[in-house]
């Protein structure tokens, strides 16, 4: 039966009970015009609603008996006796007819015409036709329950039904309804949320004080409270759907203002959830919507043109995972343009062009999350006024949810919304820090990791920042005591704390606490006004021991420390191809060896650590190697005065790799990886360092790493690229570390290089007859950058044809494509050493050729 | 473990002082101490007396908030007095601080209080406006001085003592 016809029933069984009692009334006081007012209306108003759901039968009975009281209401015809009997009987007949419909979900066939002939005679004022007129007196006193005394013409048609009553109260297929209003079902919540606060809280007592005689008949509460809880919450609960029903026709509109087809896909619209939080996503679910009819789907001709079908889909998909409802709004449509969006961020100044450079496209794409961002060329009266995804993420991250999204351009872009079910009553994870407890909800935490306190893992720090290691992951840590400006309280278990980790969107970051209690199941509520400006809580409770507890909002906290904040994300910054950029972070590996100095290596250079049994090494013509791989390694000390290793004892070695070769430096002792913007202080003479930088906080000497390969012997770059001798090779480098780095390398093996720092003075030199053999250009530069130099070269002039080859941190497809469309010979990645002389051999010969 | 004095029950001096004039009845007070100073609020908006209670601080909150306290299932948010006026803080090993609760837009308060009075009705013929000297903070949350007894009241306007920090 449907939800309609559900409410119809209610409704005119309300107003039946209203009738019966207002036409007694009638009936003893016939002048009563306000009452005679109120029956019509009520007769009428189930006339007019039987109409609209298509039950003739009820409509010709409500019609007729309505026809009388018109004439009762405009004086036309006095109220008689006989007359509200007859009225009385169409009710019953009414009332049969709607008990039919709730057993059966339809009208049961029936003859009604001798009732209506009845009421139709007495609405023109004649007497009732025989018939009908007959039972008139057994009909209005009994009402129903003994049909079989019930001797009236009239009433035979509907004997079957009636003689059942029983089983027409008993197992009636119509939801048996009631309305209540909202305010009450909010305040049953409230009070089964304080019933589980003290069902918890003497469960606590009784734990505490070990008291056998409580235990059962608490246990029994605790299961009823679980029990009513759930009850509770189930008439809190209501089908997606009603979120959705504005939809259709809102898509229609749309299609209609856009000239765009969209066809609209809900599935799991009964999916269910808390009505509060139902009311919270409706707008942001709407706004979505509009903007994938708006900006994600093309016209019909575009979709024709990329071979699509017309009409663009929007779907939109619910369903249930773990406590948690996803929602998708998705579309066939252009996908997010990674192109518009970078234009946009660089003009609105979100982000450098560099960082920019350094981002994935996902993290690209995210930028639409930012606050005054849309990408839609032009403001459209349906969507692009300002209110954007901004703030669509900042109202599912109130209700503790979080967006994510998905996109390829040309096939479509789907938003993923995850939220909890219920906002009244979650579970959360009790933890300590600086001798105070805090709450955080279970939905943020994806993994608890003891740390300290010997064995384990530990927290290490990179200039002060505390990160863990975990899984091959570089997870950025906050200490709760720090963030929250508590005092670090000596726990007397050391250094032993918990980190926390914590997803927030794409971010996961570590939370460390000193302690860590149990899960409990809270009920947030709101903090009091004067401290809603602290954005690191979501809301407080009240723990099962009756104590006051702060629920922490790990939004609050990435966004207090920076790392949701949707900029450059640090994790990912990491794990992008270290992008040497003299003003880019590098990530460098630091050690140390001979002296207390930390030394550091661009990890990218570095192919493996080893750490070598002293047994291990072997010395061949006074030099220590070790066998490698089935090959013999070269082992050289960095640090001078290199001593054996005692037996037992193991060696650390940096492996450098060179086709089938390599080569060890062995260090004594291997830091940290960090990531730090490379900027070398001072130059110095010392060989086999290029100078001194300050990283991690500390002054740090930077390897040179041509020198270290060429103490390999001559042969180290291999027979073939030193066949490649007295090419004259031009290098475009912003980074002294890299020019440092490349000219060496490309001098020992016999290229005669010219090195200069930005592309104008490249540009000078062309001016000033200079002439080259085959030019290296960075691409990532200050003022002109590689592709307008790439550019700039094709142009004309002397050095048109002359082979470019790019060199640039990043060396993904789409960067090789773009490189060769302005003008690059060939791109290579910059740590790539064999590839740089690889590429460099190619493109000479080639040009030989 | 909670004195709960209603204070509807507080016996003291209003009942046998049952017949005022109407027109000069007064309004009921309840006098605390803060740091040795005698204070008064409007009985009307006390809801509760409590003795002392656990309060879990609540980090970052303004330097006022003392934290927050739970009084039968309800959070309420405890105001330190003492920091509010700008008296020095108590002393180590000082009883701790009763509650005054007061209801303010729907929220629950507590005013932290050394010491709390009894229930007295204060006759306008007593009061006094603030004298211009008084200190500018006590001036912003004070409504008037009443003589009581051979004492001067600090009558506290609790609207304005719940007025601070960023709101």
């Amino acid at each position: 039966m449907d939800d309609l016809l559900a409410d119809f029933l209610t409704e005119t069984n309300e107003g039946l009970v209203a009738l019966d009692a207002a036409l007694v009334k009638l009936e003893r006081c016939p002048d009563d015009r306000p009452t005679l007012s109120e029956i019509f209306r009520l007769v009428h108003t189930i006339k007019g609603t039987c109409g609209f759901l298509g039950l003739s039968r009820l409509e010709h009975v409500a019609h007729a008996a309505e026809n009388v009281l018109g004439k009762y209401r405009d004086g036309s015809l006095v109220v008689t006796g006989d007359g509200i009997t007859l009225v009385l009987s169409s009710l019953d007949r009414i009332k049969m007819i709607v008990s039919g419909i709730e057993r059966t979900g339809s009208e049961t066939a029936g003859d009604d015409q001798p009732l209506i002939a009845a009421l139709d005679a007495a609405s023109e004022g004649r007497s009732p036709p025989p018939a009908a007129s007959a039972p008139e007196v057994s009909l209005a006193v009994e009402v129903a329950p003994e049909p079989a005394e019930i001797a009236a013409p009239i009433l035979r048609a509907e004997t079957p039904p009636l003689a059942e009553p029983e089983s027409s109260s008993g197992t009636s297929l119509a939801p048996q309804t009631i309305r209540v209003t909202v305010d009450v079902l909010e305040d049953l919540m409230t009070l089964v949320s304080e019933l589980v606060l003290t069902r918890n809280q003497l469960m606590q007592l009784v734990r505490a004080s070990g008291d056998n005689a409580f235990a059962v008949p608490l246990q029994r509460l605790s299961h009823i409270t679980t029990d009513l809880q759930e009850g509770v919450m189930k008439t809190r609960m209501q089908p997606i759907g009603n979120a959705w029903a504005k939809l259709p026709r809102l898509v229609r509109d749309l299609s209609l203002e856009l000239g765009k087809k969209i066809e609209l896909d809900m599935r799991g619209a009964e999916t269910e959830l808390d009505r509060q939080v139902l009311e919270l996503i409706k707008d942001p679910l709407t706004h979505m919507v509009r903007n994938s009819g708006d900006h994600g789907l093309e016209t019909p001709a575009q979709r024709r043109a990329a071979g699509k079908p017309d009409a663009g889909r929007i779907i939109l998909n619910a369903y249930h995972e773990g406590g948690h409802i996803i929602i998708e709004v998705g579309d066939d449509g252009r996908g997010l343009p990674v192109e518009r969006i970078r234009q946009k961020v660089l003009a609105n100044g979100l982000a450098t062009e560099a960082e920019l450079a350094g981002m994935a496209e996902h993290e690209i794409q995210r930028f639409i999350f930012r606050a005054g961002f849309s990408t839609a060329a032009a403001v459209t009266a349906v969507s692009g006024r300002g209110v954007g995804m901004d703030v669509v993420k900042t109202n599912i991250e109130k209700i503790g949810g979080t967006i994510e999204l998905r996109s390829r351009e040309g096939r479509g872009t789907t938003f993923i919304i995850k939220i909890p079910l219920t906002l009244a009553i979650v579970s959360a994870l009790v933890v300590a820090a600086g001798g105070e407890r805090f709450a955080i909800p279970q939905i943020g935490v994806l993994e608890l990791v003891r740390v300290g306190g010997g064995g384990g893992a530990a927290v290490e720090r990179v200039n002060d920042t505390p990160v863990l290691r975990l899984r091959e992951r570089l997870l950025p840590l906050v200490s709760l005591a720090t963030l929250l400006r508590l005092d670090a309280v000596p726990e007397g278990n050391g250094d032993a704390a918990f980190v926390i980790v914590t997803q927030v969107g794409p971010h996961v970051f570590g939370i460390i606490v000193d302690r860590v209690f149990d899960t409990e199941e809270i009920v947030v509520k709101p903090v009091a006004p004067i401290l809603r400006h602290v954005t690191m809580f979501s809301g407080n409770t009240i723990l099962g021991d009756g104590s006051v507890i702060m629920i922490l909002d790990p939004n609050g906290i990435a966004r207090a420390t920076g790392v949701g904040a949707d900029d450059l994300g640090e994790d990912q910054a990491a794990a992008a191809i270290a992008n040497a950029r003299s003003n880019a972070r590098t990530a460098m590996l630091l050690f140390r060896a001979g002296d207390a100095t930390p030394k550091a290596v661009p990890l990218g250079l570095v192919a493996r650590l080893e750490d070598i049994a002293a047994e291990q090494i072997e010395m061949s013509a006074g030099h220590p190697v070790v066998q490698y791989r089935g090959k013999l390694m070269p082992l050289i000390p960095i640090g001078g005065h290199w001593m054996p290793p005692e037996p037992g004892a193991r060696q650390s070695v940096l492996v450098f790799n060179e086709r089938d070769r390599a080569l060890g430096l062995m260090v004594d002792e291997i830091l940290d990886v960090v990531e730090e913007r490379l900027t070398i202080e001072s130059q110095q003479d010392q060989p086999g360092f290029l100078g001194s930088a300050v990283i991690a906080g500390k002054v740090t000497e930077v390897l040179d790493c041509a020198y270290w390969l060429h103490q390999a012997g001559e042969d180290w770059f291999g027979p073939e690229a030193r066949q490649q001798a007295s090419a004259r090779v031009l290098i475009v480098e912003d980074s002294a570390f890299f020019r440092n780095l490349v000219v060496p390398t490309l001098s020992s093996v016999g290229y005669e290089v010219t090195a200069v720092d930005d592309a104008m003075a490249a540009l000078r030199l062309r001016e000033a007859g200079h002439s080259f053999d085959i030019i290296i250009s960075d691409i990532e530069m200050p003022g002109m950058d590689g592709f307008a130099f790439a550019a700039a070269v094709r142009e004309g002039g002397p050095w048109r044809d002359l082979p470019l080859i790019a060199l640039s941190g990043r060396a993904g497809a789409a960067d090789v494509a773009r490189g060769r469309e302005a003008g690059f010979t060939d791109y290579v990645g910059k740590f790539d050493r064999g590839a740089v002389l690889r590429s460099l051999a190619d493109c000479l010969a080639h040009v030989g050729a | 473990m909670q004195t709960n004095m209603q204070t509807g029950t507080q016996p003291g001096p209003p009942a046998s002082r049952g017949a005022v004039p109407a027109e000069d009845a007064g309004i009921v007070f309840l006098t605390l101490t803060v740091a040795g100073k005698p204070c008064a609020v409007p009985a009307l908006v006390v809801r509760d007396v409590l003795g002392p209670q656990t309060i879990t601080r609540i980090p970052l909150a303004p330097p006022e908030v003392a934290g927050s306290l739970n009084l039968r299932g309800r959070i309420v948010t405890a105001i330190d007095l003492r920091r509010r006026l700008g008296l020095p803080p108590r002393e180590a090993g000082a009883p701790a601080p009763m509650s005054v609760v007061v209801e303010h837009g729907g929220e629950l308060y507590s005013l932290l209080s050394d010491a709390v009075g009894e229930v007295v009705p204060l006759h306008a013929r007593d009061a006094a406006p603030n004298p211009p000297t008084l200190d500018p903070l006590w001036r912003e949350v004070s409504k008037g001085v009443h003589r009581q007894d051979g004492r001067l009241l600090i009558v506290l306007d609790v609207e304005r003592v719940l007025a601070f920090g960023p709101m």
